[in-house]
């Protein structure tokens, strides 16, 4: 287990296996949305209280999983990064970064819109749930920006893995707020007994699935071309690119 | 039919989420892409200058 880890924390390992990775995850990843969102759309009978309405819940709640799920993978690379200073747990975070931003930014898009019809408002600023996704979104243009200012690599990684650490605190408040505040917006719903149809349940749980191989090959893309730029310098990426085999 | 894309007088609030969904997605994808081919092809470009130096 432990020979296997090490050998995909090798820089040339993770670049040629990744290579292959990518696309058995964002073909049937492809297929699963394209399922998920047809029966989402046309399929699944409306809710007795939203009526159609609800039917946002199919890219709403995946893109707001995916936002949290983005933020844990960047905060425990860093910390992995900081702790066995392992070089490609670094590129993990700077990759998951903009992949987190997007989703984060499409979950409060999502929610804006299926709040007008349903709450009478796009926006509510005294909402905890709103208010701390914004923040998270918030959390990502900083980790964005501090990578970005810092020219040193090493310094920039140290840096942005320490405010990734910080911001799980943020994490810890966008899925618990609507337990801990009254909020406009609903409570635990998918993963709780009785609060969905199995007919509407399923279609989501093939959304969720199709969303996080979609993320799992662009983060892997995203990876490989941090991990080609860190090592740009090195041995392997010359001979690679020189003999032309690595392929783009 | 077009009971079916009016979604009850909703229409226009799922249909923008699903477009902007869309969007979003194959964003992402494609600056992932357009990226990888930018670095890849920058190292190819500063490999052959040195190559040529050499």
């Amino acid at each position: 287990m432990w020979k296997w880890f090490h050998q995909l924390a090798s820089p040339p390992h993770f670049y040629r296996i990744s290579a292959i990775l990518a696309p058995w995850l964002a073909i049937p990843g492809t297929i699963l949305i394209a399922y998920g969102a047809w029966q989402g759309l046309f399929v699944v009978p409306m809710d007795y209280q939203q009526g159609d309405a609800f039917r946002i819940i199919y890219v709403h709640v995946p893109s707001a999983y995916l936002s949290m799920m983005a933020y844990m993978i960047m905060a425990t690379s860093g910390a992995v990064g900081l702790i066995w200073r392992i070089k490609l747990a670094h590129a993990v975070g700077a990759a998951a970064a903009p992949i987190g931003a997007g989703f984060t930014f499409l979950a409060l898009c999502t929610g804006s819109i299926w709040g007008k019809p349903m709450w009478g408002t796009w926006w509510e600023w005294g909402d905890p749930r709103m208010m701390s996704e914004l923040i998270l979104l918030f959390l990502y243009f900083g980790y964005m920006a501090l990578r970005s200012s810092i020219d040193d690599t090493t310094k920039a990684d140290k840096a942005s893995a320490v405010l990734a650490l910080v911001g799980i605190v943020n994490v810890v408040i966008v899925h618990f707020s609507v337990e801990w505040w009254s909020s406009l917006h609903q409570g635990q719903t998918v993963f709780k007994k009785g609060t969905m149809d199995a007919d509407m349940r399923i279609p989501l749980f093939i959304m969720l699935i199709g969303f996080t191989m979609i993320f799992g090959s662009m983060l892997l893309r995203r990876i490989r071309t941090e991990v080609l730029y860190r090592e740009r310098r090195t041995r392997w990426v010359r001979e690679m690119i020189l003999s032309s085999e690595g392929g783009a | 039919m077009d009971s079916g894309f009016a979604m009850g007088g909703y229409g226009a609030y799922v249909w923008s989420c699903y477009g902007l969904t869309f969007v979003i997605v194959v964003l992402l994808s494609w600056r992932g892409r357009l990226r990888q081919k930018r670095v890849y092809r920058d190292i190819e470009v500063r490999l052959k200058a040195l190559e040529d130096r050499e």
